[in-house]
């Protein structure tokens, strides 16, 4: 099993965390990677603002690249991986569209035919892997551990573009991963809505009060943590939970898990290798009751 | 087949104020809506039971209600593509708006937004002897926008309402992109510099919800990103959000990835040193953590083909 792989900019920027952690898992899981050096940020929505083609024309040259390598894409990032989707369906859809697109593709030598298969890492386990297979991988149950699913907004919606009418699994394959690696699965209304990231910088209450809101509610239903495929919900989620508690006035200490983290905690792989120290709201508690019901 | 409607229950004159859930079992027939089955509750098993609908064919906008925690016209809803594998299927009234009583939502603050962006025609010049007209070519790409039936279902599961009630929210912006975008319209400037304040355009946190629940294709956040375009090109760049774009934009340029330690500062302005003391705690809680990108930018091997495909499709759309 091998794959392009595309490690997006914040797994080897704001969360140099998750990359080591992705490698070391997709190393234990058998899953080989060409690492897409040369390929360029998503434009992660933001760069779409002003204006969709240029960020298709970059994502377009990303799927030519795969293609030349002959193979599919892996993600790591909700972001990268919605934005990548949403690319491939109009590049898809319009196929004059994609002409004009390789025209200018074509004075680097690229062209995109169409063929690319775009994954997360969270598709390919539920997809490609497959759950029974994932549980052969599993050494250390995390049996009592409580676990909220955060998705991040683009690997959920538009479903038309994310492929969910093909692969209706798509859709709470989160929890089936946290029932497999042997925790409980806190369900919670804030699951697929927004972390508040995009606005930030623009917004800070608006988008730290999304943060209180989502963390004090899985808190409040018993998580023990949460776990989530984006990284950008990650920043927010972790990095931004100590102002949303003070803006709050309540303690929250909930610990936001990438996903491959999650992963390799129960392959039994070392914390420290996957940057569970890294972490903005500690994981040390978390991580001595893996080790217990281990 | 056999259905439990889940349904939320709210009597403003009964002293619980947060009303409850009620279950209906009634047998339906596949080719059934989620309003067919509750007209069939209040007709023959509770008439006390309130909702609101009209036209019963996606038309009217009336009967927008949350099924399943997710907005829907529930006359566009079939039963069977809805139930849980338990044949469930939970229905509330929709979010983000007053519930008047049970599925009854009050359309008030909907309507005091779109009012809010003064959804008519604003010209400058003498009245023409007949009516405005514009080439249709101008006006196809507006269609979509035109679409709208004003049920309020982007704005009950707006991520940025839920949390700001002073947010314009989906609805109101889309109607004001079908105003910024028609060419009899000459209030651009005003419109847009308005909306790029707090409240409007820029608040939105591209989460999607609207373009996934609209029941008509109207993609509200794709208008809203439609208008951050035009404000931007109008000159309403002196704000945080056009800022980011414009800095994001920029560093994927030069280096082919995104800058992430510059593009807060790049956001803010270099010199709006209150901002950036409010980020402080959390840079530094980061920095001891070694939880940051690092000091060095580094461009992406072959960041100059980038940089060119940018030059070539920037000043196309």
């Amino acid at each position: 099993m091998k794959y392009a792989f595309f490690p997006g900019c914040v797994s080897r920027g704001g969360c140099p965390e998750l990359y080591p952690a992705a490698l070391g898992v997709c190393e234990r899981l058998g899953i080989e990677l060409e690492i897409m050096e040369g390929a360029s940020c998503t434009g992660a929505g933001v760069l779409q603002e002003k204006n969709q083609r240029l960020g298709d024309t970059l994502n377009a040259r990303t799927f030519a690249m795969a293609e030349a390598l002959g193979l599919p894409i892996m993600t790591i990032c909700s972001t990268c991986q919605g934005v990548m989707s949403q690319a491939h369906k109009r590049l898809g859809d319009d196929l004059a569209y994609r002409g004009e697109i390789n025209q200018v593709l074509a004075e680097e030598g690229l062209e995109y035919k169409g063929e690319v298969v775009v994954k997360h890492l969270l598709w390919i386990l539920v997809e490609d892997i497959g759950l029974e297979t994932l549980k052969g991988f599993i050494t250390t149950p995390l049996a009592g551990l409580r676990v909220a699913p955060f998705y991040g907004c683009y690997i959920i919606r538009p479903t038309g573009a994310l492929g969910f009418d093909e692969h209706p699994e798509r859709e709470d394959s989160l929890e089936r991963v946290i029932e497999t690696l042997g925790a409980d699965v806190v369900d919670f209304a804030g699951k697929t809505k927004c972390c508040g990231f995009p606005i930030l910088t623009i917004n800070e209450r608006n988008s730290v009060d999304m943060v209180a809101n989502h963390t004090i509610d899985a808190k409040g239903l018993g998580a023990d943590a949460m776990v989530t495929p984006c990284p950008l919900c990650h920043l927010n989620l972790d990095g931004f939970q100590p102002k949303a508690s003070a803006q709050r006035g309540i303690k929250i200490d909930l610990p936001i898990l990438h996903l491959p983290q999650v992963l390799g905690l129960a392959m039994g792989m070392d914390p420290k290798s996957m940057g569970l120290s890294r972490h903005i709201v500690s994981t040390k508690k978390l991580l001595s009751r893996v080790a217990v019901s281990a | 087949m056999e259905v439990t409607l889940n349904v939320k229950r709210f009597d403003p004159e009964s002293e619980s104020s947060h009303g409850y859930f009620q279950e209906y079992s009634l047998e339906v027939e596949d080719y059934q809506t989620v309003l067919d089955a509750l007209i069939k509750v209040r007709e023959e098993m509770d008439g006390s039971l309130a909702l609101r609908c009209s036209c019963r064919a996606a038309i009217c906008g009336s009967c927008s209600m949350r099924v399943n925690g997710h907005a829907k016209l529930a006359c566009k809803t079939k039963i069977k593509d809805v139930a849980t594998l338990d044949q469930r299927v939970t229905v509330e009234p929709m979010g983000n708006l007053p519930v008047v009583k049970d599925l009854v939502s009050d359309m008030k603050p909907f309507w005091d937004k779109i009012r809010a962006v003064q959804p008519w025609l604003q010209t400058n010049g003498p009245e023409p002897e007949e009516e405005y007209t514009a080439k249709n070519e101008a006006m196809l790409h507006l269609t979509g926008v035109m679409s709208c039936i004003m049920c309020g279902a982007c704005v009950s599961d707006c991520t940025v309402l839920e949390v700001d009630k002073n947010f314009l929210g989906p609805a109101a912006l889309a109607k004001s992109y079908r105003f910024v975008l028609d060419p009899r319209d000459e209030s651009d400037n005003e419109r847009l510099g308005r909306y790029s304040q707090y409240g409007g355009i820029w608040d939105c946190t591209r989460c999607m919800e609207c373009v996934q629940v609209c029941p008509k294709g109207v993609a509200p956040m794709d208008r809203i990103m439609g208008l951050r375009d035009a404000a931007i090109v109008a000159g309403y760049t002196n704000n945080n959000g056009s800022r980011h774009t414009e800095a994001f934009t920029e560093s994927v340029k030069h280096s082919g990835r995104v800058d992430e330690l510059r593009l807060p500062l790049k956001t803010f302005g270099m010199f709006n040193f209150p901002a950036l003391l409010r980020f402080l705690p959390v840079g530094l809680r980061a920095i001891r953590r070694g939880k940051m990108p690092p000091l060095i930018h580094k461009a992406i091997p072959g960041a100059k083909k980038v940089k060119r495909i940018f030059e070539k499709v920037e000043g196309t759309r």
